[in-house]
């Protein structure tokens, strides 16, 4: 199958014939010494913040860097700062963000800048491992498996928070992340909420160790920012508060709860 | 150069107000203390403090010092509900509740005063 110019898959619901006017379009270029570059981008319906950067790289700035997978809302690559709110732009409509025809499209916050709308994640996923954001077994593949109730509290708490796409949204739209160096972050503490109610985790001692040092969920101060922007309508702020509950019952009895 | 952050939302309203009372709070507590210490070198010194309380500018900034109080109890409270309670997706209607018995408080002082 030959890909043509108008098949192309970030284009897809964007027919030939649906333009209705244009869009002036600024994107931050460069890393932190950069500056805005503006583009009039043809308006289309269904046009996605994506659809608009993807317009732009193909037919106006072939070296713009962004990143990019999925486009339906479950890679979680393409989050960018679009009009002063953290995004995730593949699924953005321009028409609900766009300010009289403008749009202005910048990097993600709280993470070191590579060029133009790609950050680098290192720091983002680092900060997962630190909060012991992984799976610690305790059986083997001769195991029987574990009987969970989907019903179960703890069920329901981790079910609440595993969605998530770990897009960096709710990271960059924290301000204790940006003034504290050390803090885990709402996404990696989302994650270590959802282990230590995992019952068929074994890590839960150090996961709660992890997430009760400096910088982890006692740092928090619940502006409810990360829950404002998710885009899965995740929220981080519950499980960090679910996390000082636990960690403070953890300190006062012993046990990880 | 620096991102602006979207902080336009009720949780950091909440935030805000808590943090600003809480520092105007801790200014205003030496000064309070300062007065209440007059009391130690006698009477007389206490009742020349206290008597600057009639100045209407005083009157003004105890109002403040009312509502500030107010807030930051009520600020105190969201986050105690918040991290000690089990969740409860009302929290943005237990800001407003908070912000709106402040504002009484403070209108309860006008009256009261005026």
């Amino acid at each position: 199958m030959t890909v043509t110019e108008t098949d192309r898959p970030a284009e897809i619901g964007s027919e030939p014939g649906s333009e209705t006017g244009t869009l002036t379009v600024e994107v931050w270029r460069g890393k932190d010494d950069g500056r805005f570059q503006s583009f009039t981008v043809p308006h289309r319906a269904n046009q996605t913040v994506l659809d608009i950067v993807t317009w732009i790289q193909r037919h106006a700035e072939p070296a713009l860097a962004y990143r990019f997978a999925c486009r339906v809302g479950v890679c979680g690559s393409c989050a960018m700062t679009v009009n002063g709110k953290p995004r995730w732009t593949c699924r953005t409509h321009v028409g609900k963000v766009a300010e009289d025809g403008h749009l202005r499209i910048e990097p993600l916050r709280n993470l070191p800048r590579l060029k133009d709308l790609a950050v680098d994640m290192t720091p983002f996923f680092e900060k997962w491992q630190a909060a012991e954001g992984r799976f610690h077994p305790t059986k083997t593949r001769h195991d029987p498996l574990s009987t969970i109730s989907p019903s179960s509290a703890k069920r329901k708490a981790a079910d609440a928070g595993i969605e998530c796409i770990n897009c960096g949204v709710c990271h960059a739209a924290c301000d204790v992340v940006a003034w504290n160096d050390d803090y885990l972050g709402p996404a990696a503490l989302n994650r270590a909420w959802t282990l230590v109610n995992d019952e068929r985790d074994g890590g839960k001692r150090t996961g709660l160790d992890a997430v009760s040092r400096s910088g982890g969920c006692h740092s928090c101060h619940s502006h409810g920012s990360c829950v404002e922007h998710c885009p899965v309508g995740l929220n981080p702020t519950r499980g960090i508060a679910g996390l000082k509950r636990m960690s403070l019952v953890g300190l006062l009895t012993g046990d990880a709860g | 150069m620096r991102l602006r952050p979207s902080r336009n939302h009720p949780g950091f309203w909440a935030f805000t107000a808590h943090r600003i009372s809480g520092v105007a709070l801790a200014l205003f507590l030496p000064v309070h203390f300062l007065l209440l210490g007059t009391a130690m070198e006698g009477a007389a010194g206490l009742d020349r403090a206290l008597a600057l309380t009639d100045n209407p500018l005083v009157k003004v900034a105890e109002w403040g010092l009312v509502v500030l109080l107010a807030a930051h109890l009520m600020a105190g409270l969201r986050v105690l509900i918040l991290e000690f309670l089990p969740w409860r997706d009302s929290m943005k209607r237990l800001i407003a509740l908070g912000a709106a018995v402040a504002a009484v408080v403070g209108v309860i002082f006008l009256v009261q005063v005026g």
